[in-house]
């Protein structure tokens, strides 16, 4: 039978394989290193050389203005990047030392490893939230011994659960902005992806739903490598370990200014751009 | 998309309450343009010009007949409404009211018809309807017969049959290729597009015209099976424009987010965006049903008609709902109009339902109702996606809705959208 | 396992310096391939099929034109399949069609457009205090479109003829000194007028649905700009909606012509079929092609056959301009909107 993940790698020793059963493979968070990384849009260079190591068990937070490629540089490290009709890139991306982006590779398989949660909730509408969370599941052709345990686990950590258990049944789209947001966190936790990406997914929220998903991710972030994009300095600072500095300035192409722990980064960075933004004075 | 959900309330404290509105005096202002003066001054106008148009007719009977009478009376009342508009508001105003006047005149004018043929076939069909109709063939219905003898059994059996296969055959094809320019995309793309709009203006009676020289012809024998080809035909291009815009207005972000779990396209097509349109989909298929059963041209030249029932539709002529009425009523016996009324009556019912089933099932409130405590947010479909499938399906060549797809891996980034970085 | 279907995808550019970009191959599961098999051979056969009509189309009708001549199909008004010799050509079905098309675009477009008008612009919210003025009008109208043919067909020759009697009488006493308008007897059934009423009064939802989703388009700013100078609802009709939406008028009147041009049914019915030049609209007699194929279908034998086919090309080729223009202007009108 074809399964997704017919390709022998060392990634595949690391995070569970479509065969098998999911309940028994333990979860190990990964590790994500970029190099040489750019990006265009129809020709236009939108990021230039951006060098990043993502370490595991933490959290790495992406902060900078808008419209300097953060998103973008998100979107590459889980291969949604070229989805986008004339968007082209450069570099290597290696998840626990293998290429993503090698010929051997699928697509589908790395999207499955590395997990995304988006700007803006997006649960399948025609499908119930049970059926939502195993939603990637089916996708994948992943068994699993017992649904509703898998179901029960992905809502908990997402912090859904006990909204939830009694209408686990209802449709995934009949639920408040936050709920959604959180569903489909548990729906992306459910593959036991290595790394999770979130692309400012608190940013459509009201500060309450904000609060429940930064406690989810410091819940998450020793089973899976978390990388965030935010807006929120104040979230960046709560939340993450590491951060990222990108800036592009007048048109130019975006790249990192600096990279750091947290703690650094919002105290004494070493660049002067860098203390500029985390003190609120541009962006 | 920032509802605030479990935030116990919705205030700040600084302001003060405002949910119990106690003073009893607060009513919200009608702000109408046609005031009831204006009405009034509508219906004096009006009776004015009956009453001048009425004695025109009567005494110097210059014209004839209701149908210039209403004419006349139309014109009359137009032009004295203007005038008394002119006097009380000025020219402005009198020109706004008085394509008001035009314009309401014409919308009843197309009303009108309707109103009068819908009425016209229940009077003359539904005392001719006994059960007979419906149980019996025409076999043994000569020119003597009495008016409620025969009936059109073979007729619906025929008309089932005929549009079934034609069902089986179109959609699995026009869903596909809607699919197709949607999903996926290709080299192809542009020129099946063109062809599709070639087809969906192609006269009826020419897919008759086209199966009768590819089929009837080659095989030398009229048959069910070849009426369902050039209903097929005509099916085609409704199902496959009303699919395709379907497609295009489920959100991009759902596609992003099946692939983002590692979905392959077809997985995402088939679990998440099919089932996301099908209540649009299920509307774009029943439309094009019911546009089906209706035809009638291209039933002429591949199936033929017949007096009694046959059952096989590969083999020799078979009747047909709407042939029965096109070939009944010209005949100059009492009971072949009478079958041909009520035929026609029963087609009317027949469209009417699947039509009225098709506004039903695809609409939001159902989707909603569905769903439960959906918020509409569950549905994902534009509020006005109906009409644009019904003037998709229903007006022959296109509508405003469908353009260009991008193409790229099956994924569908319209960069106006949003921008991606 | 087997490699399956690679496909290569963003061919690398070289700038003169700098990064370029890398090879994406994209590797699909043996499913993935098959479904995008299969949608490819499902839109592609629309197109085969389409080509098979007009091949085989050509096939059977070229004895008649190889009988008559091109141009002599096209002039012939007469149509005598058989006996000794034929002669026989859409002459007359042609002028009858355009002149059927042309008096359904007299009654359907004024009141189309009113309509379509009305809906969008000055219906009210409710009628009688309850119902949805606007989505009970949409339904209506959308109702009418539904409406089998034949069913119009019947009305027409039961109905819509004896009203309009009154009318043809009134025309040609009144009037017949205009060419065509004189008849010959008083009899005032079965004439190209209640025929082109009868098409127009079928082709007036369709203009009206096109155009009310045109005018429903018009962009809010523009609108608001307009009210906000104090301008009437007259005023940002003629100012706003109709600049704005002309074109899209333009296609919405051209999908009514397509469809009125193709009518065979209701025309059949209503109309006693004559050749000859068509110099007499209000009295009985009038042609068109769809109505000569419908009412000539299966006598004359061999070239009557192929002469019906031949008649069934020039219809299509006719109709297919009409509509490719059509949707040529339509598409324009979309991307203004976009």
């Amino acid at each position: 039978m074809m399964t997704t993940s017919d390709v022998t790698t060392d990634a595949r020793k690391v995070a569970s394989s479509s065969a098998g059963n999911l309940g028994e493979q333990p979860i190990t968070a990964g590790e994500l290193n970029a190099t040489g990384v750019c990006a265009w849009f129809s020709g236009r260079l939108v990021l230039e050389d951006v060098d990043l190591f993502m370490e595991r068990h933490a959290v790495t937070a992406l902060i900078g203005p808008s419209g300097c490629g953060k998103s973008t540089f998100l979107r590459i490290l889980n291969r949604m990047h070229e989805t986008i009709n004339g968007a082209q890139l450069a570099g290597t991306v290696e998840l626990n030392g293998e290429d993503i982006y090698s010929p051997n590779q699928r697509a589908t398989w790395v999207r499955r490893h590395i997990g995304m949660v988006f700007q803006r909730p997006n649960p399948f509408p025609a499908m119930s939230i049970e059926q939502n969370v195993l939603a990637g599941l089916r996708f994948n052709r992943i068994k699993t011994s017992s649904k509703a345990d898998l179901v029960e686990e992905a809502l908990t950590k997402a912090g859904l659960w006990t909204e939830v258990k009694d209408r686990l049944s209802n449709m995934g789209g009949a639920l408040s902005g936050g709920q959604q947001q959180r569903l489909c966190i548990a729906r992306a936790l459910a593959v036991r992806p290595s790394v999770l990406l979130m692309d400012e997914p608190c940013s459509a929220l009201d500060p309450a739903s904000t609060l429940r998903i930064e406690e989810t991710i410091a819940d998450i972030k020793e089973e899976v490598t978390v990388v965030i994009v935010t807006h929120n300095m104040q979230q960046a600072n709560r939340v993450s370990d590491n951060c990222a500095f990108f800036l592009s300035e007048n048109g130019k192409p975006g790249h990192i200014v600096e990279v750091g722990s947290t703690v650094k980064m919002f105290s004494a960075p070493n660049d002067p751009r860098t203390l500029d933004y985390v003190n609120g004075r541009f962006g | 998309m920032s509802v605030l959900d479990e935030a116990p309330t919705s205030q700040s404290p600084l302001e003060p309450d405002q949910t119990k509105d106690t003073s009893p005096q607060r009513k919200p202002i009608k702000v109408r343009d046609f005031k009831p003066s204006d009405v009034l001054l509508l219906a004096v106008t009006a009776i004015a010009a009956y009453s001048i148009v009425w004695i025109i007719f009567d005494q110097l009977t210059l014209f004839s007949g209701e149908f210039g009478f209403v004419v006349t009376w139309i014109v009359v009342f137009l032009a004295m409404y203007w005038f008394v508009n002119l006097q009380i508001y000025g020219r402005h105003m009198a020109v706004d009211r008085l394509l008001g006047g035009i314009v309401t005149i014409g919308a009843l004018c197309m009303i009108l018809p309707l109103v009068l043929l819908i009425v016209y076939i229940f009077s003359k069909g539904l005392p001719l309807l006994s059960l007979n109709r419906f149980t019996q063939t025409q076999a043994g219905v000569g020119p003597l017969s009495p008016i409620s003898a025969g009936g059109f059994l073979h007729a619906i059996v025929g008309t089932l049959e005929q549009v079934a296969l034609a069902a089986l055959m179109g959609i699995p094809i026009a869903v596909l290729t809607a699919i197709f320019l949607n999903e996926i995309g290709g080299r192809i793309s542009s020129s099946v597009r063109i062809v599709v709009t070639a087809m969906s203006g192609t006269p009826a009676i020419l897919a008759g015209v086209f199966i009768y020289s590819i089929w009837v012809l080659t095989v030398h024998d009229y048959s069910g099976f070849a009426a369902s080809l050039a209903l097929a035909i005509l099916l085609l291009p409704t199902v496959t424009r009303g699919t395709e815009e379907v497609l295009r207005i489920v959100h991009n972000d759902l596609r992003e987010a099946s692939a983002a779990l590692g979905a392959p396209d077809w997985r995402t097509v088939w679990s998440v965006v099919l089932p996301t349109a099908r209540s649009g989909l299920v509307t774009s298929i029943l439309l094009g049903v019911a546009v089906s059963i209706g035809e009638t041209a291209p039933l002429i030249m591949t199936v033929f008609g017949a007096q009694v029932m046959n059952t096989n539709p590969f083999h020799n002529p078979q009747a047909a709902l709407p042939l029965v009425v096109y070939q009944e009523i010209k005949l100059p016996q009492k009971s072949a109009v009478a079958l041909g009324y009520t035929a026609s009556l029963v087609l009317f019912i027949l469209v009417f339902t699947i039509f009225v089933l098709a506004r039903i099932l695809g609409s939001t409130w159902l989707q909603n109702t569905l769903r439960g405590r959906g918020k509409g947010k569950g549905a994902r479909l534009d509020g006005d996606v109906e009409e644009e499938l019904f003037s998709v399906a229903l007006a022959p060549a296109m509508s405003f809705g469908s353009g260009e797809a991008d193409v790229d891996l099956g994924y569908h980034y319209r960069p106006d959208q949003e921008d991606p970085t | 396992m087997t490699i399956t279907e690679t496909e290569e995808h963003q061919p690398a550019e070289g700038g003169a310096a700098g990064p370029t970009p890398i090879k994406i191959t994209v590797r699909r599961s043996r499913t993935d391939v098959v479904y995008r098999r299969i949608a490819w051979t499902a839109a592609a056969s629309t197109f085969i099929i389409l080509v098979l009509i007009g091949v085989f189309l050509y096939i059977r009708a070229r004895p008649a034109f190889e009988y008559m001549g091109y141009w002599g199909f096209l002039k012939t008004q007469v149509w005598n399949v058989s006996g000794v010799h034929p002669s026989f050509g859409v002459g007359s079905a042609l002028l009858g069609t355009i002149i059927l098309a042309i008096i359904s675009l007299i009654v359907a477009v004024p009141v189309s457009i009113a309509c379509a008008l009305f809906i969008n612009e000055y219906a009210p919210r409710k009628i009688l205090g309850f119902f949805p003025a606007k989505g009970l009008l949409t339904s209506m109208v959308d109702l009418m479109a539904a409406i089998p043919s034949v069913i119009y067909g019947l009305w027409g020759f039961f109905v819509l003829q004896n009203s309009m009697k009154g009318l043809s009488r009134w025309l040609s006493d009144y009037f017949g000194f205009i060419p065509g308008f004189k008849v010959n007897t008083p009899v005032y059934t079965s004439s190209l007028l209640i025929a082109g009423t009868l098409v127009g009064i079928m082709i007036m939802p369709i203009i009206t649905a096109l155009c009310r989703e045109v005018f429903s388009l018009t962009p809010l700013g523009e609108r608001e700009g307009a009210v906000a100078l104090g301008a009437s609802r007259a005023r940002v009709i003629r100012d706003v909606v109709f600049p704005f939406s002309k074109g899209g008028m333009i296609g919405a009147i051209m999908l009514g012509l397509g469809r009125a041009l193709g009518e065979a049914i209701a025309v059949s019915i209503i109309i006693s079929l004559t050749f000859g030049p068509p110099n007499h609209l209000l009295q009985p007699g009038g042609n068109s092609i769809p109505a000569l194929i419908a009412d000539r279908f299966g006598s004359g034998g061999k070239l009557g056959a192929a002469g019906l086919l031949a008649a069934g090309l020039v219809l299509f080729f006719i109709t297919l301009i009409v509509n490719l223009i059509a949707a040529n202007i339509v598409r324009r009108q979309e991307k203004k909107r976009a």
